[in-house]
């Protein structure tokens, strides 16, 4: 297996994988499984059935190649099969979120904490800060991708509501395009952004706290 | 209307994605430029965005590849 061969060209890496040859096959692997797991997880319960989801999804990848059109890319195909399976899973395990219900139920929360901003009734600088978020141009690039960071990180994205959590996984981990989000979740372009936006500033928040409390 | 920071705060992500309305990206700006608390907001925002990159889970185990090969070698055989 040449884990290191680069498919740039989709045609190409179809053409292999329908002739089963099994480097391209490895390549797809060893680009998406885990991100698949990962997404699968917010479906699912636990690691075991996560890797069920995904085992799932590479077999109906490999029976459905020879229908995929390219209509989409490999990549976006392959995810939104994962996103089905899981789904379909999780709400055999009771677990699912449907988002037609919960793009009903969209608080209009503020995302940062009022309390942070000074009354608006308050005359000359009425909802404006009390105290500045400080800059982090100061703080190394080292100290935001340690170990313990990305740990708190991922245990944040993991306490966020589910239909939060899909999204920011798909865009900011993953690197989706707003457009492939919408595709695979099948939800409006203006509810992906409220989604990733709450989602975005959560993380934002605790990385703050965090950070204020080393100094 | 001139923008304040709580609105700005809740539009960050929409500037971020260019969904912004003209009108309001020029607000956006306008009070980025008086702002210091609003600036390092959006530029916390966008550290955030750039480490949610790198979280990352660790490499496929022997046992997981093998179930997969297995499978694209029943596919095959099929």
């Amino acid at each position: 297996m040449d884990a290191s061969y680069n498919w740039i060209d989709e045609v190409s890496l179809l053409e292999s994988l329908r002739g089963g040859d099994e480097s391209a096959f490895s390549w797809l692997v060893q680009q998406y499984h885990n991100s698949m797991m990962r997404l699968a997880l917010l479906y699912v319960q636990d690691n075991g059935l996560a890797e069920e989801v995904a085992q799932e999804t590479w077999v109906a990848v490999l029976k459905g190649l020879n229908r995929f059109e390219g209509r989409s890319s490999i990549k976006t195909w392959i995810f939104t099969i994962l996103t089905n399976q899981a789904k379909t899973r999780g709400r055999r395990e009771k677990r699912t979120v449907s988002f037609s219900e919960l793009e009903e139920a969209l608080e209009n929360k503020p995302t940062v904490d009022p309390k942070r901003f000074k009354p608006s009734n308050s005359a000359a600088s009425a909802d404006h800060w009390f105290v500045n978020p400080s800059s982090w141009k100061d703080i190394p690039e080292e100290a935001f991708l340690s170990q313990e960071m990305l740990h708190m990180v991922w245990d944040t994205v993991s306490t966020l509501p589910e239909n939060q959590r899909v999204v920011i996984t798909l865009r900011d981990m993953e690197g989706f395009s707003s457009n492939e989000v919408c595709n695979i979740l099948g939800i409006s372009e203006t509810n992906h952004r409220v989604l990733l936006h709450r989602a975005r500033a959560k993380v934002r928040s605790v990385l703050e706290d965090y950070l204020n409390s080393e100094n | 209307m001139v923008m304040n920071c709580k609105e700005l705060v809740e539009l960050v992500t929409d500037y971020l994605e260019g969904k912004l309305l003209a009108v309001d990206a020029a607000r956006f700006e306008q009070h980025l430029s008086i702002c210091v608390g609003c600036t390092n907001y959006l530029e916390q925002m966008r550290q955030t965005i750039h480490v949610m990159g790198y979280v990352r889970e660790d490499a496929l185990t022997s046992q997981q590849w093998q179930d997969l090969l297995q499978i694209f070698r029943d596919w095959k055989s099929s």
